[in-house]
């Protein structure tokens, strides 16, 4: 019988290789198919598959790009670069595919922190950061930290209106702090404004130190989760009850259950992503900004400058702030502040489901003051009760944060089950 | 026919998509109508490169688009292309669309050299391309004698006169301590064309336009509709893999 | 968790399903990854047909001209060298240019060349890639104490004769190639498109 001959050869093929590499059958059922991950995930944990699969992408579009990218601000006609050329003319039009490839990198880079924001929201919601789960909480935030470096740094290549003003703008905050600002401005940039050099060594950061970074801190991320377990939607630790194998009567094999639900995951998130790449890539200049189809000029700074919609929330408490270090410490403060999560966090029961409706009320409202705030940040700015609105945003965004001890642990609870509640 | 649906579908939510632009319709109060120009209308985009060509290319160029990709997309042959549109260049069919005019004496004619609209009508938009084109009025106390509505100040004549004929801008009361603004634009002198044959001649020229800002267009929505339809198709497949696995779980 | 009452036949053909409908996927999007590194439009048009007069060329002399950045080969041949031609037969590796990838088909005749006088080739030794000199004079070289006229890789000591064709006992091995060429008129030719109606 074929079948039988063909298992045979699998089996022998299989010894070889454990006999080779010990270490690897132990790691893939650790890692895959005796990763006992709880039964009752629902929607909200398909973005960290999700987060993978986009980083999967960005780094093979990403490597094709480099190919035919040329990171020079060197003169390619009167006005052009030869890096806006190589993007513009080279990639989306003398290369074939290009256009593809290209698209499929600026899609998937608003698609990154499209599922990386409800990743974390995610957290928030179900207590993901709270004990014993803070270094996943951190190495999660660290990843965050880098994304936005390397997206920053990534707008800057095709040396466009807002590549060359977004960097200037954002390079400049450095120039905020006390004493060191200004030299610190001239050594990021090597030079008196953006320049050739900026691009130079962006290019290099954003196509291998970052990216090497980032998959580092990515490995540590899910080393870390998978040394603790994944939490859940009812917040319940599903090792408390076992079988007699040890396995959780909660938990289900990451391999196959989890393996075939986030491929079902990824396929309807792809059908979306390629939905948009095909039929409206710049998504209206929220995606790819109509300034960028313009040549960096240094002696014009564009109408509008504003950066791409994932940083508008910052950006906007940046600009309601009437003092330029305030602005710049109020900005990074936002971030820095989602740090702390796991310290600020008091409450006794993890998920939301199990909260009072307190933290619930106060949680939306977080939610709303951030959303608000991006589309305050996308805008010209100009309107002054834009302006207060913003400043009462900003304010509900770190009180939420600030407060969250006092209220995470005055508010009411329910009981939490000792099982899990339900799953599809 | 599933095919033509979704390209259809993709597209109108596309059109939806961008309705919801911040960006756009915040930054101007006075948005330039819809002008409605598809960059698969070839019909409209081949005269639109005859018109370019014959107006525009004397002072614009196309520094990102090859005439033989102009030949391959419009389907016309390469010696129409170089007879036609690089007359009085000495462009090769290979080369990017150059403008007639030396870059130097255009800085001298003009001020500044005009631009190159590759992307213009990516960065600006169609509509906005549109309405600029339509806007022009007499305005003796300019250079050129022409002004613009859309964008005051423009160092562009009406170059497209002879068709549209001569406007007038009628003039509102200005306010206490402000400027008169231009309440609309009179057509005085009519030219060849008439009101509804002009709008065509400028969609046509924006359609073109349109077509020279991502020339992949073309191919990317009508792959579009096939790599939708193909991952839907991996999705339901997934779906049933997973309900099929799942049933262990209870 | 329970496993009886599994379908395990539907499980597998789904497993296998969605592993084959993925992987055909998965193969279709990697067509473009790969067709991204066929020269670009900008290549290719800097490889467009090249035009050549030719109504300056005397007899026996050769020009070089450049097509998608090779040398190529323009010679108007003497009669003399023309008369050689077959009498070499013997001493070459492929006298009737039987190897079809060397010459296109309205070139694959006892001169390789649409017209006899006119040898268009490009430069290039089939060895391993240095350009040949030119040695158009029937007499005694070095090299060869019977030269009729021909080419001498000064790399690896590969000789053709005037039709580029290949000597026995070199390196190289294949005649040199013939690329598309066509005569527009009697003083224009062009490199890189084959005459009209020609397969």
């Amino acid at each position: 019988m074929l079948s039988t001959r063909i298992n045979t050869a699998v089996a022998g093929l299989q010894d070889w290789f454990n006999y080779r590499a010990k270490a690897f059958g132990p790691m893939y059922r650790k890692h895959m198919s005796e990763y006992w991950a709880p039964k009752n995930f629902n929607i909200w944990y398909y973005f960290g598959s999700l987060a993978l699969v986009v980083l999967v992408n960005q780094i093979l579009t990403g490597i094709f790009l480099t190919m035919h990218f040329k990171p020079s601000a060197a003169e390619f006609a009167p006005g052009i670069s030869q890096a806006f050329a190589s993007v513009e003319l080279t990639i989306m039009r003398d290369v074939e595919w290009g256009w593809l490839v290209r698209y499929m990198h600026s899609t998937g880079a608003s698609a990154f922190f499209i599922v990386v924001y409800l990743h974390m929201f995610r957290g928030l919601l179900y207590g993901s950061a709270q004990k014993p789960r803070e270094l996943v909480w951190l190495l999660g935030m660290l990843i965050y930290l880098v994304l936005m470096a390397e997206a920053f740094m990534g707008y800057v290549l095709p040396w466009g209106q807002m590549s060359f003003w977004g960097a200037k703008v954002i390079i400049s905050l450095f120039g905020a702090i006390p004493m060191i600002g200004d030299s610190l401005v001239e050594w990021i940039m090597g030079d008196y404004l953006p320049a050739d050099a900026t691009l130079n060594r962006f290019f290099a950061l954003h196509v291998i130190a970052l990216p090497l970074v980032l998959l580092l801190l990515v490995v540590l991320h899910l080393a870390a989760l998978h040394e603790v377990g994944s939490n859940n939607p009812d917040g319940v630790d599903i090792k408390k009850h076992k079988d007699a194998s040890g396995k959780p009567l909660d938990g289900i094999g990451f391999h196959p259950y989890y393996t075939v639900k986030d491929l079902f995951g990824v396929g309807f998130f792809l059908t979306i992503c390629a939905f948009v790449l095909f039929f409206e890539p710049t998504v209206s200049g929220w995606f790819l900004e109509h300034d960028n189809f313009v040549a960096a000029n240094k002696l014009v700074t564009p109408e509008h400058i504003k950066p791409v919609w994932y940083y508008t929330p910052y950006y906007a408490m940046l600009r309601v702030v009437p003092d330029k270090l305030l602005g710049v410490l109020t900005m990074f403060g936002a971030i820095a502040v989602l740090f702390f999560v796991p310290w600020l966090d008091r409450s006794p029961v993890k998920s939301y489901r199990y909260r009072g409706w307190l933290s619930k009320v106060l949680l939306g409202l977080f939610a709303l003051s951030f959303l608000w705030l991006g589309k305050i940040g996308a805008g010209p700015g100009t309107d002054p009760v834009e302006t207060i609105i913003g400043r009462v945003l900003t304010f509900i965004y770190f009180a939420f944060f600030i407060t969250m001890p006092l209220w995470s642990k005055a508010d009411a609870t329910k009981p939490v089950p000792e099982r899990v509640t339900m799953h599809d | 026919m599933i095919k033509h649906a979704m390209t259809k579908l993709g597209l109108t939510l596309a059109v939806a998509l961008t309705a919801a632009s911040p960006v756009l319709a915040s930054s101007e109060g006075n948005a330039p109508p819809a002008i409605g120009t598809r960059a698969d209308n070839i019909a409209s985009v081949q005269r639109g490169a005859k018109l370019f060509f014959n107006y525009c290319v004397g002072c614009h160029s196309l520094q990102f688009m090859r005439y033989s990709r102009i030949a391959d997309d419009l389907g016309l042959s390469e010696d129409e292309v170089v007879q036609n549109f690089a007359a009085f260049t000495n462009a090769k069919i290979g080369d990017t669309v150059v403008s007639a005019m030396p870059e130097a004496d255009a800085a001298a004619w003009f001020g500044k050299a005009p631009p190159d609209l590759s992307l213009e009508a990516r960065s600006k938009g169609p509509d906005w391309i549109a309405d600029y084109l339509k806007s022009f009025y007499v305005d003796h106390s300019r250079p050129l004698g022409w002004n613009n509505k859309r964008f005051p100040g423009a160092s562009m004549p009406n170059v497209l006169w002879e068709m549209q004929g001569i406007q007038h801008a009628e003039m509102g009361h200005a306010k206490e301590g402000g400027e008169a603004h231009i309440e609309g634009l009179k057509l005085v002198t009519p030219g060849t064309q008439s009101e509804a044959q002009f709008h065509e001649t400028v969609k046509d020229i924006t359609s073109f336009l349109q077509y020279v800002g991502e020339p992949a267009a073309l191919k990317r929505q009508s792959m579009g509709a096939w790599v939708v339809l193909y991952l839907a198709f991996f999705t339901f497949l997934a779906w049933l893999l997973k309900k099929e696995y799942w049933k262990d779980v209870h | 968790m329970a496993n009886e009452g599994v379908n395990h036949g539907r499980r597998r053909f789904l497993t296998a399903t969605t592993a084959v409908v993925g992987a055909a996927g998965a193969l279709a999007a990697a067509v473009p990854f790969i067709k991204t590194w066929l020269p670009s439009a900008k290549a290719r048009s800097a490889g467009a047909p090249v035009t050549q007069d030719i109504s300056k060329i005397e007899t026996g002399q050769m020009v070089i001209t450049e097509w998608r950045g090779q040398p190529v080969w323009i010679i108007r041949r003497s009669p003399d060298q023309i008369k050689q031609l077959p009498s070499l037969n013997s001493r070459l590796r492929d006298p009737d240019s039987k190897n079809e990838d060397q010459q296109p088909k309205y070139a694959q005749n006892g001169y390789r060349s649409i017209k006899e006088e006119w040898l268009v080739m490009i430069g290039v030794c089939t060895h391993l890639g240095c350009s040949p000199k030119f040695h158009g004079e029937i007499k005694p070289e070095p090299f060869d104490a019977e030269w009729k006229g021909g080419f001498f890789c000064p790399c690896h000591k590969s000789r053709f004769d005037m039709a580029g064709r290949v000597f026995d006992g070199v390196p190289a091995p294949t005649n040199l190639k013939v690329p598309d060429y066509h005569f527009v008129d009697d003083h224009t030719l062009v490199i890189g498109v084959k005459p009209e109606g020609a397969a």
